[in-house]
């Protein structure tokens, strides 16, 4: 070879190779962004910014959690008690709560007052809270700041309630969130799972050549329309159906979601499960219907046993598609954050969470990093799926 | 007939009823998409901008847009992934690079759609300053589609007989020259199926580019890649769920909804042509 | 048990526009070993999957003819395919047991023809084992996986597996040609002892297994089924010169 052909060969190679290394640097930079953004919601608390809570100068509580906040100004706690103060009763005080209490005249030209006037009515009120806005806080405050603990991994996995616009402190309880992706993706894969294996084992094992010819192309054509449109079929088709059949106030339901995502994952479920059944070995079936087995006996007692980790792969990668699906489930869940008790309620998936509320929240702040630590949710719950298949498939019989 | 095959038909017969369905749900979807929204389509409604709030006018932004994003993930993803598909089945042996890289690029497949969202986002649109703009959305949705063309790529370039591969390296080829003049001709329609599915598959996502590119309502054309663009699947959530006046809008929506379906279509019905066309060549040979 | 006397009357069969069978026909006689011999693809082992129509499952396959069995006609439509399955045992030509236990595997033709008395099953399957010559090589390990067993003891234990089902006639589809020669010579004494209670037809490439182990021999040629007669006489006196290259091995 000459020399110039060699040089040749190396560079290509050298492109060849940094190009294959595209897909993996890209998984590992998604992980490096997502925990970049989401862990750093751990590191604060959800306090509005530029907003302190401030307390009369006596009270003995040193730090109070972000949802306890939320939990005062929605008069759900009312005691000190109750946060490990003392026997008193809680005043939560917005600002505009306080500045109401004085006239036009006291609060001065451009509420040049209301800073002394806080300070005074803060020290003089023993049960009060406030949430002030800290150009509101004189200098020389001799009121109590009362430091928010940081929002604990626990607190973000196990809180039950899911308000980001609460005032002044938000509520990031990813709990309701995550029960609702499975509960949505379990209901379609219940629903999906029969049809779709029966569909795979009529296509590989009885269907003539004609019927196979037919089931190919729509199987394509399922899996390539595009999850706006199944969410815009389920919106006006799915759901005035599911509102009229069970006589509901909203039709926009975790059961129409599981439908519209039930048809989406059967492309999935079908391919995979017909190609396991397809590596049936021939010798096997004609070995069984030679000893007199029905083609019906020879499906369940050799061909479904051999195809078994195929099926299974083909299960997990279903509920997987599932899980990360948005923009269907987004248009037909109905998208209450509250932790669901029938098939029939509103629910919220993390992806539709993500999609709804990426656009208003305010870069880098709280939300914005709650947003991305329940993208690493999803991405972890989708690894482990895919991991699950590979381990799956690898496992011979 | 004995009870066991009587049984077995019975249950044979459910059977094809069941997979029935599967063709049922499909034709009702298209059926009902397509009866509603051929009477909204027209040259005017695709060639016009959409005014009174989105009641009225067309999708010609958003076919644009579409258009462009199309063009902008591809330009990128498929020569990387053709690339990378020749890396992999041409010159790696079974090795722990190789496993690595296919286990990688079977996670980036998996990672879902909402997810590639949030990382265009943080990277392109922030990190890299790109806003949101066309190449931002572009490079997401390239990202998204690569697993799509290596997998393809790699069905095609495998399915190439390996005595060609032999008979080019005897008569002293190099192994480029080999790549170039032998393999890629024989897996090129292939390799053309996997790029059509790709395009068909960027053309409906809506996830990545809700952050990145997508705009809501924006009647004119980008004149730059980091202006931002309406897109069809993005707008057709928009018509449905937030627009200014959803009842209104429905029409638009059907009519959107119908062109989407149409591009589908169309892009299935090519890749199975490009199929069978490279059946018969492979059949000659 | 049963004998089985096996007829074939003018069968011919297309595989799409290709006629794979010519106007054959043949007879068995119960109790005899008869061989099909042939160079590929003359149609041997087509032959033998129509006498327990294993060909139904194959796509574009027409023929027209009769096949007998016992005095009734195959392919009648009244015939209980599986049933007829079931008396007619096949045996392939790599060796093809279940992912499952010894014993299972034994057991499923007599599970799957709803045979659920325990003991009898149990019993059956001994005595399948026994008779394939495959008892003191497993009894031990009746609960370890088929797939644990050489290629010799798992082509004798698919044997054994037909013979659980109690057939009259047994087809063997090359059932030494994947194994070593041990193995064969164990087969081909199991096959002369498996004679004195079937009706054995089997399909071999192999000359020599031929002459030493079957009664009558037939000779196929592109689909044609050139002769067939005791096989002392096919193979010192043919009739016909095709068959006297074959077996001189001048072609094939």
């Amino acid at each position: 070879m000459n020399p110039l052909k060699r040089f040749i060969e190396k560079i290509t190679r050298g492109v060849l190779f940094t190009s294959s290394m595209v897909t993996s640097v890209t998984v590992l930079l998604v992980v490096l962004f997502l925990f970049k953004e989401g862990i750093g919601l751990f590191n604060q608390n959800s306090v509005e910014k530029h907003l302190v809570i401030a307390v009369n100068s006596e009270n003995p509580v040193s730090a109070i959690s972000s949802t306890d906040v939320k939990s005062i100004f929605n008069q759900d706690i009312t005691n000190w008690k109750q946060v490990g103060g003392k026997d008193l009763e809680i005043l939560p005080r917005s600002i505009d709560e306080l500045a109401a209490q004085f006239t036009e005249e006291q609060l001065g030209e451009g509420f040049k007052n209301l800073s002394s006037l806080i300070e005074t009515y803060i020290l003089e009120t023993p049960g009060v809270i406030a949430s002030i806005p800290d150009s509101y806080l004189k200098n020389d405050f001799k009121g109590k700041l009362i430091p928010l603990k940081k929002i604990s991994l626990k607190e973000f996995l196990t809180g039950t309630e899911w308000i980001p616009t609460a005032h002044p402190a938000a509520v990031f309880g990813a709990w309701p969130l995550i029960l609702g992706t499975l509960w949505v993706s379990l209901g379609a894969i219940l629903l999906a799972l029969p049809i779709g294996l029966i569909t795979a084992i009529y296509m590989s094992e009885v269907a003539g050549q004609r019927f196979r010819n037919i089931l190919k192309p729509v199987i394509e054509l399922l899996s390539g329309i595009p999850s706006v449109v199944y969410g815009f079929f389920g919106l006006v088709v799915l759901v005035p159906l599911i509102q009229k059949l069970f006589k509901l106030g909203v039709g926009e339901t975790a059961l129409a979601g599981s439908i519209v995502l039930a048809i989406m994952s059967l492309p999935t479920i079908i391919t995979i499960a017909e190609d396991a059944l397809r590596t049936t070995p021939r010798a096997l079936k004609e070995a069984s219907l030679a000893l007199g087995a029905s083609h019906w006996q020879t499906l369940v007692r050799v061909i479904i046993p051999y195809a078994k980790s195929g099926i299974i792969a083909a299960v997990i990668l279903g509920i997987g598609r599932a899980v990360g699906e948005t923009m269907a489930v987004l248009m037909v869940t109905g998208n209450a954050s509250v932790i669901p008790h029938t098939f029939l309620e509103p629910v919220r998936t993390i992806p539709a969470t993500i999609a709804a509320e990426l656009g208003e929240a305010p870069f880098g702040g709280t939300h914005f990093k709650a947003l991305f630590a329940l993208g690493i949710i999803l991405f972890i719950m989708t690894f482990v799926f895919n991991t699950l298949v590979e381990t799956v498939k690898t496992k011979k019989i | 007939m004995t009870g066991k095959q009587l049984k077995q038909s019975l249950v044979f017969n459910i059977f094809r009823l069941i997979s029935l369905s599967v063709v049922a749900i499909l034709f009702v979807i298209l059926g009902f998409i397509v009866t509603r929204g051929i009477k909204v389509v027209n040259w005017e409604f695709l060639t016009s901008m959409p005014k009174d709030q989105m009641t009225h006018g067309g999708i010609y932004p958003a076919i644009i847009g579409t258009l462009c994003l199309i063009a902008g993930s591809m330009v990128f993803a498929f020569p990387i992934g053709v690339m990378s598909a020749i890396y992999m089945n041409e010159y790696l042996k079974e090795s722990f690079l190789k496993k690595f890289i296919r286990t990688m690029t079977n996670n980036l497949a998996g990672i879902p759609s909402i997810v590639f969202g949030l990382f265009g986002m943080a990277l392109f649109v922030n990190t890299m300053k790109f806003g949101d703009s066309i190449i931002a959305g572009s490079l997401t949705l390239g990202l998204m589609a690569l697993p799509v063309i290596i997998r393809t790529t790699e069905e095609a370039l495998k399915s190439v007989d390996d005595s060609l591969r032999i008979g080019s390296y005897a008569l002293g080829a190099t192994r480029l020259q080999t790549i170039r003049r032998v393999v890629l001709p024989v897996a090129f329609p292939n390799i053309l199926t996997g790029l059509i599915l790709s395009i068909g598959r960027v053309s409906g996502e809506t996830a990545p580019i809700l952050f990145t590119v997508a705009a809501y309502f924006l009647p004119k054309l980008p004149s730059s890649i980091f202006d931002s663009v309406m897109a069809l699947p993005y707008h057709l959530y928009v018509l449905t769920t937030s627009g200014t006046n959803v009842t209104e809008s429905r029409p638009m929506a059907y009519g959107t909804a119908f062109v989407l379906i149409m591009i589908v279509l169309i892009l299935n019905l090519l890749a199975n042509l490009v199929r069978r066309i490279a059946g018969k060549k492979t059949k000659m040979n | 048990m049963p004998e089985y006397k096996v007829e074939v009357k003018n069968l011919d069969l297309f595989y799409g526009d290709f006629q794979a069978l010519k106007k054959i026909n043949f007879t068995a006689e119960p109790n005899t070993v008869s061989a099909f011999i042939g160079p590929s693809g003359c149609g041997k082992s087509t032959l033998l999957r129509m006498f327990n129509r294993m060909n139904d499952l194959i796509d574009g396959v027409r023929f027209t003819g009769e096949i007998y069995i016992d005095g009734k006609d195959v392919f009648a439509k009244s015939v209980d395919v599986d049933g007829l399955r079931k008396s007619v045992g096949m045996v392939f030509q790599k060796p093809n047991p279940f992912p499952k236990t010894i014993f299972e595997n034994v057991a499923y033709g007599l599970r799957v023809n709803g045979v659920n008395d325990k003991h009898f099953i149990e019993k059956q399957v001994i005595e399948a084992i026994k008779k394939a010559a495959l008892w003191d090589e497993v009894k031990d390990k009746l609960k370890k996986s088929a797939m644990e067993l050489s290629g010799g003891q798992q082509q004798r234990l698919c044997i054994a597996r037909t013979l659980a089902v109690e057939p009259a006639l047994i087809l063997m589809d090359e059932p030494a040609s994947a194994l070593d020669p041990i193995s064969t010579g164990k087969i081909e004494d199991l096959i002369f002892e498996l004679k004195n209670q079937y009706t054995i037809i089997i399909v071999t490439h192999n000359l020599q297994q031929a002459g030493r182990i079957s009664d009558y021999t037939a000779f196929f040629y592109l689909g044609e089924l050139v002769e067939w007669n005791k096989t002392k006489i096919i193979f010192t006196n043919p009739s016909d010169i095709r068959t006297q290259n074959y077996i001189t091995g001048r072609f094939g």
